[in-house]
């Protein structure tokens, strides 16, 4: 079994992958790293799906609804083998499909994603089936935590747990950020676990940087009999380099090669790098 | 044979079928029983069915979903669009009272840009029977095809005797005639029956394509038409915009062909809302009233 330094190293590569598209064009930086250990961890420890098997009826599912910090997901599945690392270079290229939201050219994505609000419904319909069929797969949708503003989530958090679909976890990216504004400072959502609780869903919660606290969670979670799961992941924008994280109210951003080059150093250890880009804010 | 059954059959022949419905069971309401898991209810949740529509159709389903068709193309439309337009999956959207079939429902009910803004989707097809038994001849195909459509559900009486041949694509030619051509789908052919048989009895020869799909369009059918009658009508219970003529436009555009079009729509207002042989009278959609348009267009 893999170890949590060994985790912490692959989550490492991650995210020097999300900084190394974060110019020429920039991407959504600040969320990619905020989930980059999490997705880590599903891949490396918790789902039943590789490189060889994704095509598998019998495969675990990750959708990654909250499209937008795809970059950690390129990164992981580059890590780990699904596609050659070269195509990172690819980054916003038109002779391949890496942009800035998920789509289902690149193998190990299972479905197009940018529109939020979407994919909780699209892993509705896949445990729905696998329920049906009496197959044992997982299907984890991450969310993120600005997200769950659109109605289309609650609408699915009241379907599945109608349709009792234990097999489903949804994870909340909880980096307690929306695009631009603190989620408690536009539109709250605590007391969030309340919140899941009342629509019949069983709620962890989990350190989403921490590999041990992720391995103690997912692998005692409940999976109450007829009830869907929710984690919520306590996470930081931006986590890795503290003068990201210190603008994390910028969630775009398009650095020059000269602070690529300062944020890698601040990754490896090195001190908070001096960023002048001006960001760009899109939706 | 009515349109559950066949859908019973299809569900018990071919594991790939599955229902789903947005709480609108009109035209399903026995099949809970007969098919057990293979009927999702996901209750008054357009979005979400649509959303579960797409995660079904990737594990190898082919889904057909229900709801009243003002709700299922504009309020799910975005899902519609996005989860099953942009993968092109083989999701089929079956819309109830679509056009003057709301009947007395009023304008939140109207589905009359449903044509519009379905055909806007690149995979999309479009099937818009006349009645019941156009339905049910063309349904199969229709469903098995790899491609996402939008059907707009119809269970009137039959309008006429139909043809039994039905390819995706291919209009049915009604009536044979050299001086008008009326070019119709769905609800209204039964009207423009009538109406062709007013305009005999002034001496009028009129051909009616009920064009069953379209999109794809039968444009060979249409052109052809257009060529061999002196005028052609496009009749429709869609706004003008967006619906059968504008499609007629803009392949009269593409292969620069100049001809004399009459379009009888809904021009840019919502109908009156009350039961469906009085909107006709109300609206000007009975055979009478739309023979009588078409000779002052003929003759002014």
């Amino acid at each position: 079994m893999i170890t949590s330094e060994q985790q912490r190293e692959i989550a490492f590569r991650v995210r020097e992958h999300c900084i190394r598209m974060a110019t020429r064009g920039g991407c959504f930086i600040g969320a990619s790293l905020s989930c980059a250990d999490i997705l880590v961890y599903l891949y490396t420890n918790f789902l039943d799906v590789f490189p060889d098997t994704l095509q598998d009826d019998d495969r675990d599912y990750l959708f990654l609804s909250k499209g937008h910090d795809v970059p950690a997901l390129y990164g992981t599945l580059a890590e780990l083998g699904f596609i050659d690392k070269n195509r990172l270079q690819n980054h916003l290229k038109t002779n391949d499909t890496i942009y800035w939201h998920p789509n289902m050219n690149v193998d190990g994505i299972e479905f197009y994603s940018g529109s939020l609000g979407h994919l909780l419904s699209v892993a509705i319909g896949v445990a729905l089936d696998c329920k049906i069929r009496g197959t044992q797969n997982k299907i984890v949708v991450i969310l993120g935590d600005g997200e769950l503003n659109e109605g289309s989530i609650w609408e699915g958090l009241l379907v599945a747990q109608a349709y009792k679909l234990d097999n489903l976890i949804a994870v909340i990216d909880r980096n307690e950020f929306q695009a631009n504004i603190r989620t408690e400072e536009l539109i709250p959502l605590e007391p969030l676990t309340d919140k899941f609780r009342a629509f019949g869903w069983t709620v962890s919660t989990v350190n989403g940087h921490d590999f041990d606290n992720l391995h103690d969670v997912f692998s005692t979670l409940s999976f109450e009999s007829g009830k869907p799961n929710v984690v919520i992941a306590h996470t930081v924008r931006g986590k890795g380099t503290p003068s990201i994280e210190a603008r994390a109210d910028r969630w775009f951003a398009n650095f020059t090669e000269d602070e690529i080059t300062q944020l890698l150093a601040e990754l490896h250890g090195g001190r908070m790098a001096e960023l002048t880009s001006e960001t760009l804010i899109v939706r | 044979m009515n349109y559950e059954t066949l859908l019973q059959n299809l569900i018990e022949l071919d594991e790939k079928y599955i229902v789903l419905t947005a709480e609108n069971r009109a035209a399903i309401r026995n099949l809970p029983a007969k098919i057990g898991n293979r009927f999702i209810d996901v209750g008054i949740a357009e979005q979400t069915m649509i959303g579960a529509a797409a995660g079904l159709a990737l594990r190898g389903r082919t889904p057909i979903a229900h709801a009243l068709a003002a709700f299922l193309t504009l309020r799910a439309f975005e899902f519609i669009r996005t989860d099953v337009g942009i993968s092109g999956l083989p999701v089929k959207l079956v819309g109830g009272v679509a056009g003057f079939l709301s009947e007395a429902n009023g304008p939140t009910h109207q589905a009359i840009e449903d044509i519009s803004i379905m055909r806007g989707i690149p995979p999309m097809g479009i099937f818009c029977p006349a009645d019941e038994e156009d339905m049910l001849i063309g349904l199969e195909k229709i469903l098995e095809s790899p491609q996402p459509f939008y059907i707009r559900y119809n269970n009137l009486p039959s309008a006429v005797t139909h043809s039994g041949h039905f390819a995706i694509g291919e209009a049915e030619m009604v009536v044979e005639g050299s001086d008008v051509c009326i070019l119709v789908y769905g609800t209204l052919l039964r009207e423009a029956v009538k109406a062709a048989s007013v305009l005999a009895s002034k001496g009028i020869s009129t051909r009616i394509l009920n064009l069953r799909t379209l999109k794809p369009i039968d444009s060979e059918a249409i052109l052809g038409s257009i060529n061999w009658c002196q005028l052609t009508v496009t009749l429709e219970d869609h706004f003008l915009t967006g619906g059968l003529f504008s499609i007629v436009a803009e392949l009269l555009l593409r292969r620069k062909i100049k001809a004399d079009i009459f379009p009888i729509a809904l021009e840019n207002r919502w109908f009156k809302p009350a039961l469906l042989n009085d909107v006709l009278e109300f609206e000007g959609f009975t055979g009478a009233a739309i023979a009588e348009k078409i000779v002052n267009e003929l003759y002014r």
